[in-house]
Parts: C-alpha cells; sequence; structure tokens
C-alpha cells in the first residue's frame, strides 16, 4: 500500500514537472514502477507509455488555452514518429533487461544534463528561448 | 515540403527515444523545434506536448502488443499526473522555472544511480 502512494506522489510530482518544464516529467514513471512496483524495466516502460498519453494530453491542452499550441504541427509531427516508434519498441524488445535499464540510467544522465545546460546558458541566447 | 521533411525527421527521433525507453520524447522535440523549425520556446513546449501524446499512444500500443503494458498501474500514475500537470502550466505562468530545472536535474542524477546500484 506505501508503494501504491509513493507511485500516486511520482505521477504527480511527475506531472507538475511535465506541466512547468514542458519535458521531462514521462522520465520518473518507469523508474517508479521498477523501484516501487517491482517491475522489469521493459514492462515499466511500457506502463509508463500509458500514463503519458493523458498526461500530455492534458498539459497540451492547458498550453492550448495559453496558446502556445501548434496543433497541426504537433499532430502532424506525432504520426510521422510511428517508424521510429516502431524501431524502439523492437530493439526494446531486444535488448537484455539489464542492457536496457543501464542505457536507460544513461538517458536520464543525458536529460539532466540538457535540462542544466538550457537553464545555465548565457543570458542573451537563454531570451529567445525563454520559459518563464 | 522541406518542413514536412523536417518535422518527420524530428518525430522519428522521439519515436525511436519513445519506444525504447518509454518517455514522450519532448527532451528531443522541444530543442529541435526551437533550433531547427524556428519556434518559440513556449510554443515549442505546447506543441511537443500534442506530439507526445500521439507518439505515446502508438509506442503504447506496439507495447501492449508484446503483452508489456500493465494497464492498471499506468491509470495508478497516469491519473495523479493529469492533475500535476495542469497544476505545474498553471505555476510555469507565474515560478519562475530555473530551481525547479536544477533540482529535477539533480533527482534524475539520483534516479540513474539508484537504478544501477
Amino acid at each position: 500500500m506505501a508503494n501504491e502512494l509513493a507511485v500516486v506522489a511520482v505521477g504527480l510530482l511527475a506531472g507538475v514537472v511535465a506541466g512547468m518544464l514542458g519535458v521531462g516529467g514521462g522520465v520518473l514513471f518507469a523508474p517508479a514502477l521498477v523501484l516501487f512496483l517491482g517491475q522489469s524495466q521493459l514492462h515499466a516502460e511500457a506502463t509508463a507509455l500509458v500514463a503519458i498519453v493523458p498526461t500530455a494530453l492534458a498539459g497540451a491542452w492547458s498550453q492550448h488555452r495559453y496558446g502556445n499550441l501548434q496543433l497541426r504541427e504537433g499532430v502532424l509531427l506525432g504520426a510521422l514518429g510511428v517508424g521510429g516508434g516502431l524501431a524502439g519498441v523492437a530493439i526494446a524488445n531486444e535488448v537484455p533487461e539489464h542492457a536496457l535499464r543501464v542505457t536507460f540510467a544513461f538517458f536520464l544522465l543525458v536529460v539532466a544534463f540538457q535540462l542544466v545546460r538550457r537553464e545555465l546558458r548565457p543570458e542573451e541566447s537563454r531570451r529567445r528561448g525563454e520559459l518563464a | 515540403m522541406r518542413r514536412t521533411l523536417q518535422l518527420a525527421a524530428v518525430g522519428t527521433a522521439a519515436g525511436g527515444f519513445s519506444g525504447l525507453f518509454g518517455v514522450g520524447g519532448g527532451i528531443v522535440i522541444v530543442p529541435l523545434l526551437v533550433l531547427w523549425l524556428g519556434y518559440e520556446q513556449r510554443e515549442a513546449t505546447g506543441t511537443s506536448l500534442a506530439a507526445i501524446a500521439v507518439i505515446a499512444a502508438v509506442t503504447a500500443g506496439l507495447h501492449a502488443l508484446y503483452g508489456n503494458v500493465d494497464f492498471a498501474k499506468g491509470v495508478l500514475i497516469g491519473v495523479p499526473a493529469v492533475f500535476g500537470a495542469v497544476i505545474g502550466t498553471w505555476l510555469q505562468q507565474i515560478v519562475p522555472v530555473r530551481w525547479v530545472t536544477l533540482i529535477f536535474a539533480a533527482l534524475l542524477v539520483a534516479v540513474a544511480v539508484g537504478l544501477v546500484v
């Protein structure tokens, strides 16, 4: 029960991060499912995707209200990503569990680095891409 | 045409990350929309969320065909996340996000270590 509550808390936190930063919230879902509910890395990733769909929809709807959504290009971008998705899912199912987990951990480090770099870049280039 | 090809390239990269790592792919989409397709940051963020919804629906469906999805657990973590996303989007308009970004980055490093050791 405590583990289920922890997963609910991570879900709420990840949603807030996703809404605030626009990126990255979903990366917390799979680790939470692995660490708190004992799922394998592969099953946690697959299950995380189910949670990402409504979260992204809610975020997109909120952003739409602030006039920040180019719906046609967004949907087109997603639809054109199906081939990449097929490849990614096929690879994830072939890779051994431990290798998938280590690769995922490395991906987390890349995401962290990317977020920090975005925050710490010089003011001049920040202005173009100011978030807040 | 050129723009459609650019969108296809960004979508393919995001789809690959999504299927492989169980993420939306926003970390790939947002910077590419800004640097390559001339989006303003907030617009890139909003638009990427729509793309992510489509991509994640596709990759979740593909993973389900392999029998990898536990739907109940997805709901358990996804429903609170929906409320969080609405709160977070609202906070984004009124709170500077720098400290959130840095704390979140530190958390990701800790989680990465926790997964491997």
